[in-house]
C-alpha cells in the first residue's frame, strides 16, 4: 500500500464559526482517522522523533498500539513519560520537535504525533472506568509551589511514589498558566480540571490562595515538616517596551487580558469581571500568547485584529498551527513592524470627555531585517522616516515576561541568574539551596508546557533520590 | 471557604469585617493588603488591611459599598463565609527610623490609615493623624484614631463635625507652625494623596502615599496595577502599595481607575434593580 503523502487533517470548527465563540478549535481525530494516521509510521528503526521529544516519549510503540486499535496501550506508553497528555497533544510545538525529526517527513508531511498523542489521551478521559490506584504512603512529604505544568508534572510523579505532596497555588484555581493564560477555544478548562482531579485522586493536597514568599516562605514549609520543595512558580511581571501612552486606558499586557477572559471568565458574558470589548486591536508580540490574545480579542467581538511583529513570518515563534489558525480566523499580521508610541484621545475643550485617555491609534514604524543576533535570529533594524498610524481602540503588549521577585526576595540562599532566573543543575532542578528544586519558566523564562512539564519529572526523580538518600544516611548514623 | 466572624457597621456606606484567616493574620502587617472573592462568579477585589489579630486568627477588613462586589460582600452576614481570600501581598509600610509622623486619612482611606498609625506609636513614634470625611455621618474611626495620635484633628467638607474644610489645610497650618515630621502618609482618594503631596513638597517633607490601582491576581503576574513613578513602570501589588509620593504619576492613575466606569455602573444599577425586585 502506497503511503500517503499528506497527515490526515484535523476536522476543525469552521473558521468563520469559531471566530465568535470560544468552543475548541481543533476537534481531534475520530478512531478511524487515528488509525489510519497511525499507519503511516515507517516504525523506522533508528526512531528519531524520540529524540526530538523534551521528554522522551517512546512515540513509535505508541503509534503501533493505535494502529492496532490498542488505545488504552498507547496511553499506557505515553503515561509512562508524560504526565499531561492531554495538554501537551494540544498546545505542543510538535512542528520543531518530535514531528521535525520524522523520517517520513524528509519526503513527504511527518506522522501527526501531536495529533495521535491528543487522540489517545482523550479517549482515555472519556473512555477509562478503572479506579485509580492510591499508592502506599512512604510517610515522607513534599511541598510543590505552583500549579502549572511543572508543578502538577511534578507532584504527579512523586505521588505516585508514596509521597504525601502539597500543592500551594496562589490564584483560586489551580492550573497555572493552563487556566489563566490558554484560552478555551485551545485547550478546554475541562481537560485540565481533570488532570487536577486526577491528581487529587493519587492524593495530592492543593491549597489554593497561598502565595509562597507571602503567606508562607520557602524556610517556613520546611519548618512545617515538609523534606523537599519544589518551585514551579512560573514566569512573572508583564514587559513593556517602554514607549509613550503605555498607560493608556486600552492597553494591556497579555497577562491582564488572557487572564480577564480566562480564568476569570469575561468571555463568558456573565462574569463580574469587566474586560474591554474592542473594535480595533493591535497586538504586539508573534508568540503563542500573543496568538491567543488576537484570538481572544477577535472572539469577544472585534472587526480588526492585527498582530504587530517586528521580524518576519520566517522568525515568528508562535506554533504553526496557532499562526495559520489565526489567520484563517481573519487576524492581520503586520509584519517588520515595531510600535513607536500610542496614541490617546484627548477632547482639549472637555476635560470631562469619558473617552479621554482612551487609545485611539499605535504608530509604527517599519523594519527591515539585519545581521544575525546572538540567537542567530536576524535583527530587525528600523527605516527611519517609515512611521505611520494605525486605528486602533486597544494595545495589547505581549512581548515576554520577567521573573516574579516574590520567591526569590524570601529565600536566603537561593541563588539567581542576572535575568531573575532560578539557577539550577540542568540535570536534576536542583537549586543552590538544599532541598529546594526548581523548573518551568521560574527557572527558563517564558518557555513551553512540556519542557516545564519534564523539567517537573525530572526534579521528582531528583526529590525522590535526595530524600532517600538522606533517610538512608540518618538511618545509618542511628545505627 | 472563609468565614466571617464579626461584621460592623461603621457608617452607612462603610462595613467593617473580621474575616477567619490564620495564616494571613500570622503574617500581615500594616501598609500590605489582600485579594478577596465574594462567590464563585465574582472578581478578585484587593483591600487594604485594616488590622488583624495573630491569637484569633482574623484579618479586619473595612470597605465602602461602591459597586457590585463590594455590594454582594456586604450582603454576608456573621457567620457566613467569602469564597477566596489570599494575602497578606504586597509590601508593609516602611517605618524604620521615623520619630515623628503625620497620617492623614481620607474618607474610607482612614480604615487604612489607622493600622499604620497604631503601627507607629507602637515603634514610638510620636503620631498626629490628620482626618478628613464629607460630613458629619461619614465619620468613621474617631475613638480608635484618638488612642494612637498624640494629636488628632478631624475635618468635614461641610463642617457639619470638625473643621470645615480639607485635610490639606491642618497639614499646611502645622507645618507653618513649626511641626518638624519625619514623614507624612497619605492614604485616602487619590485627588487627596495628590494635593497632600503638592503640600509637603515646598517643604521637602517626605512623603508616602498608599496606592490601590485595579489589580486582578495581586502576586505580580497581569501587571494591570501598573503605575508611573519616578518616570517606570512600577507594580502596585509587588513594588508598593506603598510609593514616595513626590514621584507617582496622579494623573495618570486617576485616569487609569476609570478604565471600566461604564461597566461599573451597569453592574451596580442592575444589582440595585435585583435588590429592589427581591424587596418588593
Amino acid at each position: 500500500m502506497a503511503i500517503q503523502p499528506k497527515k490526515h487533517d484535523m476536522p476543525v470548527q469552521d473558521a468563520k464559526q469559531r471566530a465568535k465563540n470560544f468552543n475548541e478549535v481543533a476537534l481531534g481525530y475520530t478512531d478511524e482517522i487515528a488509525v489510519a494516521e497511525a499507519a503511516r509510521c515507517l516504525n523506522c528503526k533508528n526512531r528519531p522523533c524520540v529524540e526530538g521529544c523534551p521528554v522522551n516519549i517512546r512515540i513509535p510503540d505508541f503509534i503501533t498500539k493505535v494502529k492496532h486499535g490498542d488505545f488504552e496501550g498507547a496511553y499506557d506508553i505515553i503515561s509512562e513519560s508524560s504526565s499531561l497528555p492531554a495538554v501537551c497533544g494540544r498546545v505542543c510545538p510538535q512542528e520543531t520537535q518530535c514531528e521535525s525529526k520524522c523520517t517520513l517527513g524528509i519526503k513527504f508531511e511527518p506522522v501527526g504525533i501531536g495529533r495521535l498523542e491528543r487522540f489517545v489521551a482523550d479517549y482515555h478521559n472519556s473512555n477509562f472506568t478503572g479506579e485509580t490506584t492510591v499508592p502506599q504512603s512512604n510517610g515522607h512529604r513534599v511541598a510543590v509551589v505552583g500549579s502549572g505544568p511543572s508543578g502538577l508534572a511534578c507532584a504527579g510523579d512523586l505521588a505516585k511514589k508514596g509521597y504525601k505532596v502539597t500543592i500551594f497555588e496562589a490564584l483560586h484555581l489551580a492550573g497555572g498558566v493552563l487556566v489563566y493564560g490558554i484560552p478555551e477555544f485551545r485547550l478546554p478548562k475541562e481537560i485540565v480540571a481533570k488532570e487536577v482531579d486526577g491528581l487529587r485522586k493519587l492524593g495530592v493536597d492543593v491549597q489554593t490562595n497561598v502565595v509562597i514568599g507571602k503567606t508562607l516562605t520557602v524556610d517556613e514549609l520546611f519548618g512545617m515538616g515538609y523534606e523537599a520543595v519544589f518551585i514551579g512558580s512560573g514566569a512573572g511581571l508583564p514587559r513593556f517596551m517602554g514607549i509613550p501612552g503605555e498607560s493608556l486606558k486600552g492597553v494591556y499586557s497579555a497577562n491582564e487580558f488572557l487572564t480577564r477572559s480566562n480564568l476569570m471568565k469575561a468571555y463568558s458574558g456573565h462574569s463580574k469581571t469587566p474586560i474591554m470589548h474592542a473594535k480595533r486591536v493591535a497586538v504586539v508580540g508573534g508568540g503563542n500568547v500573543a496568538m491567543d490574545a488576537a484570538r481572544t480579542a477577535l472572539r469577544l467581538g472585534a472587526e480588526k485584529v492585527y498582530i504587530v511583529y517586528r521580524r518576519s513570518m520566517e522568525e515568528i515563534p508562535a506554533r504553526r498551527e496557532e499562526v495559520e489558525h489565526a489567520r484563517d480566523e481573519g487576524i492581520q499580521f503586520e509584519i517588520l513592524r515595531n510600535p513607536v508610541e500610542i496614541l490617546g484621545y484627548n477632547n482639549p475643550e472637555n476635560k470631562r470627555d469619558p473617552a479621554n485617555g482612551f487609545v485611539k491609534g499605535i504608530k509604527l514604524i517599519k523594519c527591515e531585517l539585519g545581521e544575525p543576533d546572538a540567537r542567530g535570529r536576524r535583527r530587525p533594524v528600523e527605516i527611519p522616516d517609515s512611521e505611520y498610524v494605525m486605528d486602533v481602540d486597544c494595545v495589547i503588549m505581549s512581548i515576554g515576561t520577567s521573573p516574579n521577585p516574590l520567591i526569590k526576595n524570601t529565600t536566603e540562599g537561593l541563588v539567581v541568574n542576572s535575568h531573575g532566573g532560578i539557577v539550577v543543575e540542568e540535570a536534576t532542578g536542583k537549586t543552590s539551596k538544599e532541598g529546594v528544586y526548581a523548573g518551568g519558566d521560574a527557572v527558563t523564562g517564558a518557555a513551553t508546557v512540556i519542557l516545564a512539564m519534564g523539567a517537573g519529572k525530572t526534579a521528582a526523580r531528583a526529590i525522590d533520590e535526595y530524600i532517600s538518600r538522606k533517610n538512608k544516611k540518618g538511618e545509618q548514623a542511628a545505627e | 471557604m472563609y468565614k466571617i466572624v464579626r461584621k460592623r457597621v461603621l457608617n452607612p456606606t462603610v462595613t467593617m469585617m473580621d474575616i477567619d484567616a490564620p495564616l494571613v493574620a500570622a503574617k500581615a502587617l500594616a501598609g500590605q493588603f489582600i485579594i478577596l472573592r465574594v462567590n464563585d462568579d465574582s472578581e478578585r477585589i484587593p483591600l487594604t488591611v485594616a488590622g488583624y489579630d495573630r491569637v484569633k486568627g482574623t484579618v479586619r477588613i473595612i470597605f465602602q459599598v461602591v459597586g457590585e462586589s463590594t455590594m454582594s460582600l456586604n450582603d454576608k452576614q456573621e457567620g457566613d463565609f467569602i469564597c477566596d481570600f489570599v494575602g497578606p501581598l504586597g509590601r508593609p509600610t516602611e517605618t524604620a527610623g521615623i520619630k515623628k509622623v503625620c497620617i492623614v486619612g481620607g474618607g474610607v482611606g482612614c480604615a487604612i490609615a489607622l493600622p499604620v498609625a497604631q503601627r507607629f506609636k507602637e515603634l514610638g513614634a510620636e503620631v498626629h493623624s490628620i482626618i478628613g470625611f464629607r460630613n458629619k455621618d461619614l465619620v468613621i474611626l474617631e475613638d480608635e484614631f484618638k488612642a494612637c495620635s498624640d494629636k488628632l484633628t478631624i475635618v468635614t467638607d461641610d463642617g457639619s463635625y470638625g473643621t470645615k474644610g480639607v485635610v490639606t489645610m491642618p497639614l499646611k497650618q502645622d507645618i507653618e507652625s513649626g511641626e518638624r515630621y519625619d514623614l507624612v502618609m497619605a492614604i485616602g482618594p487619590v485627588i487627596m494623596m495628590k494635593f497632600v503631596v503638592e503640600t509637603t513638597r515646598p517643604y521637602n517633607i517626605p512623603t508616602t502615599v498608599s496606592m490601590n490601582p485595579i489589580m486582578i491576581d495581586g502576586t505580580g503576574m497581569c501587571g494591570g496595577c501598573r503605575l508611573t513613578v519616578g518616570g517606570k513602570t512600577k507594580f502596585a501589588c509587588v513594588d508598593g502599595p506603598d510609593f514616595n509620593g513626590f514621584e507617582v504619576d496622579f494623573d495618570e492613575a486617576m485616569l487609569r481607575s476609570t478604565m471600566y466606569a461604564d461597566f461599573e455602573k451597569r453592574e451596580r444599577e442592575e444589582y440595585c434593580n435585583l435588590f429592589k425586585k427581591e424587596v418588593r
